[in-house]
């Protein structure tokens, strides 16, 4: 019989082993932790939380998520520990939930080891909170029993923690959340989903985004250590399911009544279809044959396909070569080990063997591959040239024909991704628009996979790679709708800098000296305040007659020079709030220059999608998280095409402000 | 077909079999007694078990849709059961061509995760259908199956260039795949 618990409520515990599961319908942090006969925790060891998932007789997921099953063995718990405490929080990262109000109450119940429920418990009531003491599980007079808690922080999980008097508790939480971050964020973003199934009203699990799904095997890869966390900033985490169903009603948002299926009145002109393939061969690869509501979507869907495909089919021939190589090993040692073989030729006869076992699986898994890279390079034969404007390389002729657009493109491309086997194909590397976090040019020398002696060289690369982004995004954007400033304090960047300054396409000249950073970083930061504050109240045409609605590109060059404390703080503050109400950032730094600032800024890069002006192995698959290499999209030496793109813009947004 | 029975997965006109999906549908037994709309929730899943030399290297099942190559794919958890009224309600998709070269053997396995015996479930079966043409190539009746929790079902193995399929039908114990590991390595 299960008991339906109410706020502080207890009920026993018949069993020792249990399982507690919790679902929230949003992801969310899962934690425990253990207490002593006093309620006290001695420490960040009696914390399992998802940067140390496993504590004696517990056990959490290390990833945020919608549905967590926590294991408890309370045998299993040090004979010290009387209260063990379950605590919900909100990931920090930017895009999800900011309090428990605006998301499904969440609902847990205990379970015995078969099943069954033991009690059941439904959070209701939180508004601002971001974190909450779910379950209490407590040993009296030798039993234990589970109490319904339900103590909510808005202070979030520091603040949780603090009152469990954990004397570590605000570094404990910035690293709790830190490891969830680094789990979500390692991706390079959610995919696309590649066969909704609309039909059944399935049970989806968490989104798949961080490397912690594989529980067996372990053939899975693990999350690395979190000193890599700054290396290997990605995309931000967001819910596929914002992707899937954009008219999706938000909860605590106002109710929108569009039906999530009709998206267009009109359906949309059929999708090319491959002509039919020759017995025994593949189909000839068509451009935009995936599923969509345009042309573009379907490319983008496309692109996306590819990018999977080519991460799967190298796990294949990935984890093939390993295992040839491991199985080869374990015959070589056992050769080795068996007397018989040192006498007569028997050994070498079964090394051999073994060696051409080995040869022969490596073979077969090249030859599966060399199939498999063919067919995806005869489609991104076919792909590349249908591409539109924004998701084209700059050598594609769609640019030299390149007219303004009426309306923002589906998504941008930064760059390509390939692998070490991918040997010649490159993957686009697409992003949706409106960007949903700002880009960090990498100028150190970390951030080049070669060796570029001169670290003034490699700044110029940055700043182009920069340049060449800005512009991209000027262009893709109708007039009007895409605005971009840019700090350069020391003035450094000038050259670089001209294809932007020379055709008058930015809002305003380069910001110079401290006074300019201060004087754009006020106004962008007053911006963001008063969107946020006029989304927040509801009434979004309050806002001044004359606002300018476009989206802000904030270039930053040259970071930390010209800044003080307030511009810093203002500048992370426009990194956290900013992608929400349309203020992106796009530094170019090198992270030792501003070395003096300490793990202040850590947060800052973390947020960032880290890019690199040299080829640079450091972005991940959000499927089985291969490090892929990023290289930027720059523009061919002795191209003008930069130049004619700008100038038609700066003549467009002439025209429209007039 | 019966246990131990081996079929080849060649296609009658020489064709190789290149899709394969093992579907898995029930339904919650009904209580007895007053409240019979009160049915108890029963929770099976669904698993696909990746060996190469009799090494496990790679699983499928509710906590990992997809394998890392790509070539098997869960269709997602199905807690309750029932909604496939009579079809699948949970499946495992094998793209027979795509699976890496060093996998010799999948094998398909089916748990109670919330305890009931078989004996409990109404209407379960689990089955094997070529997908390429939706016909069926093995089913088995689980419902009243005795005291039992897990059953291996069958493995598809290579054989020469292609794949055959054996049915195992081995009751085992279980809540999930982890559990069945000793007791599936005997089929291998």
């Amino acid at each position: 019989m299960t008991a339906e618990l109410v706020r502080g409520q207890n009920h026993p515990l018949p069993e020792a082993r249990l399982e507690i599961r919790v679902s929230a319908g949003t992801p969310i942090v899962a934690g425990a932790t253990l207490g002593d006969e006093h309620g006290k925790v001695h420490g960040v060891e009696w914390v399992a939380h998802p940067g140390a998932p496993t504590l004696p007789g517990l056990e959490v997921s290390k990833q945020a998520a919608a549905d967590h099953r926590l294991a408890v063995d309370l045998d299993a718990l040090a004979p010290s520990v009387h209260r063990v405490t379950v605590l919900l929080a909100l990931p920090t990262t930017t895009g999800g939930p900011a309090r428990f109000g605006a998301v499904a109450a969440p609902f847990l119940a205990v379970t015995g080891l078969d099943g069954t429920e033991v009690a059941t418990y439904t959070i209701t009531g939180l508004q601002t909170e971001t974190a909450v003491v779910a379950l209490e599980l407590y040993r009296r007079q030798g039993a234990w029993k589970v109490r319904a808690v339900g103590q909510g922080y808005a202070g979030g999980l520091a603040e949780l923690l603090t009152d469990q008097d954990l004397p570590e508790a605000r570094q404990l939480a910035a690293g709790i959340h830190e490891a969830v971050a680094h789990g979500l964020a390692r991706s390079v973003a959610a995919p696309p989903p590649r066969v909704p199934d609309a039909e059944r009203p399935r049970q989806t699990p968490a989104p798949a985004l961080g490397p912690d799904q594989t529980h067996g095997t372990g053939t899975a890869p693990q999350g690395a250590p979190p000193h890599l966390v700054g290396q290997h900033a990605g995309t931000a985490p967001h819910d596929p399911s914002a992707d899937t169903q954009p008219t999706a009603p938000m909860a605590g948002g106002p109710v929108n009544y569009t039906h999530p299926g009709r998206q267009t009145t009109a359906p949309p002109p059929p999708p090319p279809t491959a002509p039919p393939a020759e017995p025994g061969r593949p189909a000839q690869p068509v451009a935009g044959d995936a599923t969509g509501w345009s042309m573009d979507e379907r490319l983008y869907n496309q692109v996306w396909g590819m990018f999977e495909d080519l991460a799967r089919t190298t796990a294949a021939y990935r984890s093939a070569v390993d295992f040839a190589e491991s199985r080869m090993e374990q015959e070589l040692d056992r050769v080795l080990s068996d007397p018989r073989s040192r006498i007569s030729g028997q050994g070498d006869a079964a090394r051999e063997a073994a060696r051409a076992k080995h040869a022969q699986l490596v073979d077969q898994a090249r030859a599966a591959l060399d199939r498999d890279l063919a067919q995806l390079r005869a489609e991104a034969d076919v792909v590349e040239p249908a591409l539109p404007t924004a998701y084209a390389r700059w050598d594609n002729p769609v640019w030299h024909g390149y007219q303004v657009p009426m309306e923002v493109p589906m998504a941008l491309r930064l760059g390509d991704l390939h692998l070490p086997e991918s040997d010649g194909l490159r993957i686009p590397m697409l992003v949706r628009l409106p960007l949903e976090r700002g880009l960090w040019i990498d100028a150190s020398r970390s951030g080049s996979g070669d060796s570029f002696a001169d670290p003034g060289e490699l700044r110029r690369l940055a700043l182009d790679t920069a340049v060449a982004l800005a512009a991209r995004l000027l262009a893709v954007y109708p007039p009007g709708e895409f605005s971009v400033h840019v700090l350069d304090p020391a003035g450094a960047g000038a050259t670089a800098l001209a294809p932007l300054t020379q055709p008058g396409v930015l809002a305003g000249p380069p910001a110079v000296g401290a006074a300019g950073v201060a004087d754009v970083l006020g106004r962008l930061t007053q911006r963001v305040d008063l969107v946020q504050m006029a989304v927040r109240g509801g009434a979004a045409d309050a806002l001044p007659p004359g606002f300018d609605t476009a989206e802000q590109l904030l270039i930053v060059n040259d970071f930390p020079h010209g800044f003080d404390d307030r511009a810093v703080t203002q500048l992370r503050y426009l990194a956290d709030e900013g992608p929400a109400v349309g203020v992106h950032l796009m530094m170019v730094a090198d992270r030792q220059d501003a070395v003096a600032y300490g793990p202040l800024l850590d947060p800052l890069w973390r947020s960032l999608l880290r890019l690199t002006p040299t080829p640079d192995d450091h972005l991940a698959d959000p499927w089985v998280g291969h490090a892929w290499t990023y290289e930027p999209s720059l523009v061919p030496p002795g191209s003008r095409v930069l130049q004619q793109v700008l100038t038609q813009v700066a003549d467009a947004r002439r025209s429209w402000n007039r | 077909m019966t246990k131990g029975q081996a079929i080849s997965l060649q296609k009658n006109d020489g064709g190789s079999l290149t899709a394969v999906r093992m579907g898995l549908g029930w339904q919650a037994a009904p209580r007895r007694g007053l409240f019979g709309s009160r049915t108890r929730e029963i929770d099976l899943d669904a698993s696909a078990v990746l060996f190469a030399d009799k090494q496990p290297v790679d699983v499928v099942f509710f906590r990992h849709l997809v394998s890392d190559d790509g070539s098997v794919r869960h269709t997602g958890d199905n807690l309750v059961g029932g909604v496939g009224a009579g079809g699948d309600d949970e499946a495992i998709l094998v793209d027979l061509a795509r699976v890496p070269v060093h996998i010799d053997q999948i094998v398909f396995t089916v748990n109670s995760f919330t305890g009931q015996t078989f004996q409990e479930v109404q209407n379960a079966f689990c089955r094997l259908v070529d997908e390429t043409n939706g016909q069926e190539l093995a089913r088995y009746t689980l419902a009243g199956g005795g005291q039992y929790t897990a059953q291996i079902m069958a493995k598809v193995h290579r054989a020469g260039s292609g794949w055959q399929m054996t049915a195992i039908g081995a009751p085992a114990n279980g809540r999930t795949f982890q559990d069945l590991m000793p007791a599936i390595l005997p089929v291998l």
